[in-house]
């Protein structure tokens, strides 16, 4: 028996309101964050992210009150992450009804904050984010949404991440987010192989070769995809029926 | 029949609540001796590590009353490290110990594959179930854990299958329990919720 591949769709949001946008600029609204995550719950998604791509202090109320919208839609777990700088905004998340917890720039700022974390809530419930883009041969980890390097090798970085008691990485890949190129799959298996902990690969998906490309080639644990599932360009359950046809593991009937 | 929550503070008490509300079961939140002592029905859920827990049951004096209320034939449900607790002890923290209804260790689950066991799997039915009734043999089950009961006893009526083949369910009159988390379980879930709710009715 294995465990199924999962397919995730991520929320960005700004406050009360879903957006997307290409390589991280060019912000649309996109939706209730409660509606898409009760449709994806009922069309088979295996988890949701939601991440506060603002991550404003002031701001920080509404995207809690976001989180307790949809944590009371689903009936899957759910991630959330985006501005969290210590164990107490980790808790606020939690506490909203987050399962899980994202850290990015603050653990790279402080590398601490996942031990602590960890210790505190579980191996479990500590995603390291990891927004990778290539760098001639290597991936370097890319801060502040994307905005500026954090001079970190993403492979190394994984493999710290995971030392200091992340249970899991969401690597996106920077060059590949918002293009519909396919994953980066040459990265996602990079990461996979080294650490021990479930990787969800991020970043460019658009057909369902993509996805069973990036459960093969790229040995991830999970895929998350954003505005193909948000535009109904890619149903889950078709996607799963076509991945569960090439006997890559699924949660299917859903 | 109202399903008392055991808060201890370290898990996630609110998905579970939100679960047994859509269900449309009545529940309530406790954390105190007398609250335990009353129940008609008791569900411990438990996300993180076995000491956060252990300690908690100790400090606030819950443990006797919940073996007792356990003994007394209470329907119980225990869920991830809410099943691990009732084993004699836990390689998690190997000082603490458990509630030892159950005899037996819980293990570290080995490392042949990724840790923690994160993710949809699908469980083997080892005896007649009551929690898994009506549930296709072949549903997925969300997991979210790094040590599980290995040894099997009567006790066990289905197992998953993750490195090592380790307790999944198990029922021994009014005690239940899963490691899996039915709260997040989408519908397979929602009927082991249902087939408890049974149980107490």
């Amino acid at each position: 028996m294995s465990l199924a591949r999962r397919i995730i769709p991520c929320l960005d949001v700004d406050g009360d309101r879903v957006v997307k946008g290409v390589n991280f600029v060019e912000l649309r609204d996109a939706g209730d964050p409660a509606q898409l995550g009760a449709r994806y719950n009922a069309e088979g998604a295996d988890e949701i992210v939601v991440l506060d791509i603002a991550a404003s202090r002031d701001r920080r109320p509404t995207f809690l009150e976001t989180i307790r919208r949809v944590a009371a839609e689903l009936a899957i777990p759910l991630t959330a992450g985006g501005g969290i700088r210590s164990t107490e905004d980790a808790r606020a998340v939690l506490r909203a009804g987050a399962d899980k917890i994202t850290l990015n720039t603050a653990a790279v700022a402080r590398p601490e904050l996942i031990s602590e974390t960890s210790l505190e809530f579980g191996a479990q419930a500590v995603v390291l984010a990891i927004d990778a883009k290539r760098d001639g041969d290597q991936w370097v980890v890319m801060i502040r949404g994307g905005r500026d390097s954090a001079n970190l090798d993403a492979i190394a970085w994984a493999k710290q991440g995971v030392a200091l008691g992340a249970g899991e990485i969401l690597l996106t890949s920077m060059d590949r987010d918002g293009t519909k190129s396919g994953f980066d799959t040459a990265l996602t298996a990079a990461i996979s192989s080294t650490v021990s902990v479930p990787v969800i690969a991020s970043g460019g998906a658009k057909l369902p070769d993509h996805f069973a490309e990036i459960f093969t080639a790229g040995y991830a644990d999970a895929a998350l995809a954003a505005s193909i599932f948000h535009d109904r360009i890619q149903p889950i359950r078709e996607l799963k029926e076509f991945l569960s046809a090439r006997g890559i593991p699924v949660r299917l009937p859903c | 029949m109202k399903i008392t929550l055991l808060d201890c503070g370290v898990s996630n008490v609110a998905s579970v609540e939100r679960a047994l509300q859509r269900l449309g079961a009545e529940s309530q939140r406790a954390a105190t001796a007398e609250c335990v002592e009353r129940a008609e029905a008791l569900l411990l859920p438990g996300v993180g590590h076995f000491e956060a827990l252990i300690r908690v049951l100790n400090d606030r004096k819950l443990r006797a009353p919940l073996c007792d209320a356990i003994r007394r034939g209470v329907p119980f449900l225990g869920i991830c490290l809410g099943l691990q607790a009732l084993y004699d002890a836990s390689d998690e923290a190997p000082d603490l110990t458990g509630l030892q209804l159950l005899p037996g260790r819980v293990c570290a689950l080995p490392p042949v594959a990724k840790l923690p066991h994160m993710g949809w799997n699908r469980v083997v039915l080892k005896n007649q179930s009551r929690l898994l009734k009506g549930i296709d043999a072949d549903a997925y089950f969300y997991f979210a854990h790094s040590y599980a009961a290995i040894e099997q006893g009567e006790e066990t009526v289905a197992a998953c299958s993750y490195g090592t083949e380790f307790v999944a369910v198990l029922e021994k009159e009014n005690m239940c329990a899963v490691q899996f988390h039915p709260e997040k379980s989408g519908e397979a879930g929602a009927q082991v919720l249902r087939n408890f709710m049974r149980l107490c009715a």
